[in-house]
């Protein structure tokens, strides 16, 4: 049987090699030029507690985390009962035979640990599965050597002696899951990109493309699953004019984060929910003063600590609208890794060119996961720098009803940046006319902010989906399937979330009905689109998990068939 | 504001100690001009919320930089600038409310990373600008409008309080003395490191304690205020610890630590010893 994609299911402990081990895979695959992509879900402990991280290749270009799952890989007892009801018909259940044995009869045991300490090479675990798993889906051997040899081959003495004993432990692997008998189908051949690419995650994607777009400061504070921007910061955003640093709370980040946007620099933080609660207050300040910033919102499940380390687009209420007073913060939200990059490039210029506050709003699951991406063409991203005051002492920085040229201190046109509502000086004022006149100065900025481009297909349709953020990759599959069943619905998408492009939004505004998959309890962007007079229904999940694309096709089914039925009466 | 502003209508009120730390400022920042040359627009005054924060926007002659955020959080801001140009001087204006309540969070990372800046706080013990609650350097006991039985929280020593989180240059004023509180200010802008000038700043308002600083010879009252004397080994943390046990105001500098590197010099240090990478080089390492 031929097979275009396949998804394994890595589950065990923490610390088992859950994670490595589905990079691994993802990693053997790309090199070989099939597309992968990777899930991963973490305990909110260091040592143990359950994990499981999914890796998914295929020949074709991934968009989610794959539905089926064709292989389970359990490293412990528990991560087989917990995981083997997902497990399709058909499928296969690797057990490690090092810590448990069962009698599934859909399965065959791996002693892992076992077999890497026979090749002498102790971390050759994961070798031992990859091997077993190019042998389920018939992947030739030739493919994992050329990885081994890629990834080990380091220019260090003792290269050879790793790289054979890496495809020793692969061999093993392959003929234990030979004699098994199972077999999955034979993986078609891949396609190799004809373009260069990049892997990476979502948080590193988010960290290149500020960097890109010329981000010099960043302040942060450790919370999941954002940590790893800080983290990348701190390593590579080194040099001259420089500055990335781990700061108190989020408190301090979105303050200090703001004393360089006024001083001049492009400047950056990253968070979770927590931290975008704890920044609202500097948010509205960066508004109110007009503070080129940007805070990205990794998002994880739930209110106050909530599930810190599981998905959800649950932020966007907070994010769209995080301050006290009239405020309507510029949200862009991604909707892939790929997006992760060219996102943080238009959040970073956004900042620049409107003079105030931009959030990046990010997910748990593109946060972690792992995908190969076209490498970005950065001849062709543009860089945007802020309208700077060039002029002599005596300036008024914030008059008029537009936005306006910027001092920076160390040069002529002092003023004060003032979170009091001021006048164009920056003095505290309480007159009406000028609370009146600088409340349009700042939303007539927002205008600065429309874009033209959009994502739109068979537009002629009545009824149309609109995912935003990370539900894209799901709901754009179960978009195609849908199609492909000679469902008559419309897709429609922007990472442009507020101000939306204007275009779009009156596109939207002549359809019968818009439906918005998302991962929250009120159907957040669904309620704001009604705001704006879009008749928008959600479909809601809230399990802390991505949605699966069979779900999606099921549900979208019974909104659109009974509709249909109506027009045809 | 360089002139005077008719739109602009806060005032502090007649007597208020923050007139002279006002003017301490502008001769500090005019004495660092003729000192070393730095143009006054090189200054950077980020001011706290609360009267003294409008310090600001009361300044005269020619302006520095101002930012005039949001309650408390004037340090992190400062660092924020501080850190993206460290060539400014970056001075911090606030009250014992914003600066040791709300703030009060900020002041030991800020001393631990040795933050070169210079803070003056206007102490009043009291908070002016809502009407005379109590703050943390309002005396036990005392009655203001938020504590009618009197006030149950022991009263802080803000020295005492930055001694014992290293802050690394530590002085101690009185806003009727202008022209020796320019001078802490401007040794303090001079010091590389994070420095602290506390001013005792009165509100006549609220909570009038000029009689107690310069004391009343005719009513019997010896005055709180005291020079530190000459002889005072700034250097000594024990010899600043024994001075402020000694009670009152004691005016001068307590403390001073100068052999502590800045948190720019520290990074200068990383730069020095790590990478720099171009961001195709970044992107390089993604490749597989």
């Amino acid at each position: 049987m031929q097979m275009n994609d396949f998804v394994v299911r890595f589950a065990g402990e923490g610390g088992q090699g859950v994670v490595t081990s589905a990079e691994g895979l993802a990693q053997a695959s790309t090199q070989v030029g099939y597309h992968a992509l990777t899930y991963a879900t973490f305990p909110s402990q260091i040592m143990g507690g359950p994990t499981w991280t999914q890796a998914r290749i295929c020949i074709e270009p991934i968009l989610s985390s794959g539905d089926q799952v064709d292989v389970l890989v359990a490293f412990n007892e528990e991560a087989y009962e917990t995981h083997a009801e997902e497990v399709r018909d058909g499928g296969v259940i690797i057990y490690n035979a090092d810590e448990f044995t069962m009698t599934d009869p859909r399965s065959f045991g791996l002693a892992v640990d076992t077999l890497a300490r026979s090749t002498g090479n102790n971390r050759a675990a994961n070798m031992v599965v990859i091997g077993a798993l190019a042998q389920l889906v018939r992947m030739p051997q030739t493919y994992l050597e050329d990885f081994v040899e890629a990834r080990f081959r380091r220019g260090r003495e003792n290269d050879s002696a790793i790289i054979a004993s890496n495809i020793e432990a692969m061999n093993l692997g392959r003929q234990h899951a030979a004699e098994s008998g199972f077999v999955l189908g034979d993986l078609a051949p891949p396609t190799p990109p004809d373009y260069k690419q990049l892997m990476l995650k979502g948080n590193e994607a988010i960290a290149l493309g500020a960097t890109h777009a010329g981000v010099k400061f960043y302040a942060g504070y450790p919370i999941s699953p954002a940590t790893t921007i800080l983290l990348w910061m701190e390593r590579n955003l080194i040099g001259e004019g420089k500055f990335a640093y781990q700061v108190s709370s989020e408190i301090e980040a979105i303050t200090a984060i703001m004393g360089a946007g006024y001083a001049g620099k492009k400047s950056m933080t990253a968070t979770a929910g927590p931290g975008v609660s704890l920044m609202s207050e500097g948010l509205g300040l960066a508004w109110m003063a007009e503070i080129p910033l940007v805070v990205v919102d990794v998002q994880r499940g739930g209110p106050a600590t909530g599930l810190p380390t599981k998905t959800e687009q649950s932020d966007l209420m907070a994010c769209m609208y995080p301050a006290h007073g009239d405020v309507s913060m510029p949200v862009i939200a991604p909707g892939s890794v790929e997006e992760c990059f060219y996102g943080a490039v238009h959040a970073v210029n956004w900042s620049e060119r409107y003079q105030g506050p931009v959030i990046l709003m990010s997910e748990m699951s593109m946060a972690e996961r792992v995908q190969n991406i076209p490498r970005p063409d950065l001849t062709k991203v543009s860089v945007e720098e802020r309208l700077t005051y060039e002029g002599s002492n005596g300036y008024h920085r914030y008059s008029g009803y537009e936005l306006s040229p910027m001092p920076l201190p160390g040069n002529p046109g002092a003023y004060v940046a003032n979170g009091s509502e001021h006048d164009e000086m920056g003095d505290t004022t309480h007159l009406p006319s000028r609370h009146i006149q600088m409340t349009e100065r700042r939303f007539s900025k927002l205008k600065l902010l429309q874009e033209d481009k959009y994502e739109a297909e068979n537009t002629a349709a009545s009824i149309v989906l609109m995912p935003w953020g990370g539900s894209k990759g799901p709901v754009r599959e179960a978009y195609d399937e849908l199609r492909a069943q000679g469902v008559d619905v419309g897709w429609y998408y922007s990472m442009f979330l507020n101000p939306m492009p204007p275009k779009l939004l009156e596109e939207l505004l002549t359809k019968e009905l818009v439906i918005v998959p998302e991962l929250n309890y009120q159907g957040q962007w669904a309620s704001i689109l009604r705001s704006r007079g879009v008749k928008a229904q959600a479909i809601t999940q809230y399990t802390g998990l991505p949605f699966k694309v069979s779900d999606l096709v099921a549900e979208i089914n019974d909104i659109v068939s009974p509709a249909k039925e109506v027009t045809r009466v | 504001m360089s002139k005077k502003n008719p739109e602009y209508d806060f005032k502090w009120c007649p007597g208020c100690g923050d007139f002279g730390v006002r003017r301490a400022l502008e001769f500090a920042m005019i004495n660092r001009l003729e000192e070393v040359g730095e143009p006054i627009e090189n200054n950077v005054v980020v001011a706290g919320i609360g009267c003294s924060g409008n310090l600001v926007h009361l300044l005269e002659g020619e302006q520095p930089y101002g930012f005039h955020g949001i309650h408390g959080r004037t340090l992190p801001v400062a660092m924020g600038v501080k850190m993206a140009r460290p060539e400014l001087n970056v001075l911090v204006v606030a009250g014992d409310g914003d600066f040791l309540s709300i703030g009060g969070e900020h002041i030991a990372p800020q001393a631990a990373r040795n933050l070169n800046i210079t803070a003056v706080i206007m102490d009043n013990g009291v908070y002016g600008l809502t009407k005379g609650q109590s703050s943390p350097t309002t005396e036990m006991g005392a009655v203001t409008s938020s504590t009618p039985f009197g006030k149950v929280e022991q009263d802080l020593d803000p020295l005492e309080l930055y001694l014992t989180l290293g802050v690394s240059f530590i002085a101690s004023g009185f806003s009727g003395q202008p022209r020796v509180l320019a001078e802490l200010i401007s040794q303090g802008m001079r010091h590389q490191g994070m420095s602290m000038i506390h001013v005792q700043s009165p509100c006549v308002t609220y909570n009038d304690t000029y009689q107690l600083i310069k004391g009343n010879a005719k009513e019997g009252i010896a005055p709180a205020l005291w020079d530190i004397p000459e002889e005072h080994d700034p250097s000594s943390k024990q010899a600043a610890y024994n001075l402020v046990q000694q009670g009152g105001l004691p005016v001068g500098v307590l403390f001073k630590d100068e052999t502590r590197l800045p948190l720019e010099g520290q990074m200068a240090n990383i730069r020095a010893r790590a990478r720099e990478r171009s961001i195709e080089q970044l992107m390089d390492g993604y490749t597989f």
